[in-house]
């Protein structure tokens, strides 16, 4: 069997804050690989336009943003592949990242593997997952035309994809657990005058119900009175928070609470040369233009690291 | 969009290049609107290549050919669904790594 190849750095996900990453790390000439599972972009692909990353007056959607991002790395000589790292062993100076294709050896590593959607946990949802439960509003959202549906969360991920919702839908209704949203002014204002949008305050959903033909409707609990309704939709859009996706690191990598990957100011981990960036980090704010910010510092911080290693050997 | 090994199905053609294929079919049902599609789209091709002659890769815009989504009850994309012998033997719904659609295929190809 040959030895794998030894990167200075490796770089896990391919959203903003991996591909700024490798673009910081390819730019100072490090050799450096990038590791993706799904395709380059991340979370990201999941929303339709962002108008709050500075630069794009207008807004840019998603995509082209995306292919900003990758263009500018592949410039100064990104490597990435279509792999899922599946464990990582940080215990020695080489690290060793195992993916279902084969190993990989880096001196340093940067976790930029962001989150996933959080479940509900409720009755109904997996079994219907594609067929009337979805996480992604810009995926799925064409496939309602004229139909009424549910979004789950009272966020700014909530809000904005119940807006974007009813450019399909006949009826959205927002079910949210709390008596006000969450969502910032702007967003807010829009979703309640905007006379498709129905919010039914002081809600959970306890079941998603369906049959062949896929979701035909929820379960409600008033979280006050604990009464009880039911509410007719053939689709239900869930947007309740993120999961770190951690499954794969070792346990020296520190966590928070809620599994966020704990670093200090320089993006370093619990763990030496192991670094972290963007939403998969524990931090106040989860956007592009943070998670970017922190590729930049982590593969900074990483490149400290290597050198470090060169003069003490 | 399509690599050179991918071909592109329409609702008028699915029969005939999907159900009556004598070799498995990966039919990848996808819109332009939609960013995990297009984030996928790569693995899609490099998998194209790699199961030549042993598997058929095509794609499906579901805008312009909204009959064979609806007759899968697809109400999400991108969902990937294997047909062998005209059957469905797997379906994957959302963006998911490539080695998890390999080992879908390997379950059907010979």
């Amino acid at each position: 069997m040959t030895t794998p190849e030894l990167y200075d750095m490796v770089i896990v996900g391919g959203g903003p804050a991996g591909l700024t990453a490798a673009l910081y790390a390819c730019r100072a000439r490090y050799k450096t690989l990038l590791l993706e599972r799904i395709g380059l972009g991340g979370q990201l692909l999941t929303y339709e336009k962002v108008d709050n990353y500075p630069g794009f007056p207008e807004g840019i959607t998603t995509f082209e943003l995306t292919e900003l991002f990758k263009a500018q790395a592949v410039r100064f000589g990104m490597e990435h592949r279509s792999s899922e790292v599946t464990s990582l062993d940080a215990s020695g100076a080489i690290k060793v990242v195992h993916t279902a294709e084969g190993l990989v050896h880096a001196k340093s590593v940067v976790i930029a593997t962001g989150c996933a959607p959080r479940k509900l946990e409720v009755k109904g949802e997996a079994e219907f997952t594609g067929r009337g439960v979805s996480y992604c509003a810009i995926c799925d959202g064409p496939f309602y035309r004229n139909e009424i549906v549910a979004v789950v969360g009272g966020g700014d991920t909530a809000v904005e994809e119940a807006i974007y919702l009813t450019k399909f839908a006949s009826q959205v209704h927002i079910i949210h657990r709390r008596d006000t949203l969450r969502a910032i002014k702007v967003i807010q204002e829009e979703a309640l005058a905007n006379p498709k949008i129905t919010i039914h305050w002081n809600q959970v959903v306890t079941a998603i119900h369906g049959g062949p033909q896929g979701v035909t409707h929820l379960a409600l609990q008033d979280v006050l009175s604990n009464d009880t309704s039911q509410l007719d939709v053939s689709g239900v859009f869930i947007f309740v928070g993120l999961i770190p996706n951690t499954h794969w690191l070792p346990e020296s990598v520190r966590r928070d609470p809620l599994g966020f990957v704990i670093t200090d100011d320089h993006m370093a981990t619990s763990v030496p040369g192991v670094f972290a960036a963007g939403d998969v980090r524990a931090k106040s704010l989860r956007q592009i233009v943070t998670a970017v910010g922190d590729g930049a510092t982590a593969a900074f911080s990483a490149g400290r690291y290597i050198e470090s290693l060169a003069h003490h050997g | 969009m399509a690599g050179k090994n991918i071909i592109e199905i329409t609702d008028n053609s699915f029969e005939q290049e999907v159900l009556q294929s004598s070799i498995p079919v990966l039919v990848d049902f996808w819109a332009p609107w939609c960013g995990p599609c297009r984030a996928i789209a790569p693995v899609i091709d490099e998998l194209s290549a790699e199961y030549s002659g042993k598997l058929k890769v095509a794609k499906c815009n579901v805008d312009e050919n909204p009959n064979t989504p609806a007759r899968f009850g697809i109400r999400a994309i991108p969902t990937l669904i294997i047909f062998k012998n005209g059957n469905v033997t797997e379906q994957i719904t959302g963006a998911v790594a490539k080695s998890q659609i390999a080992a879908a295929v390997d379950k059907v190809v010979s």
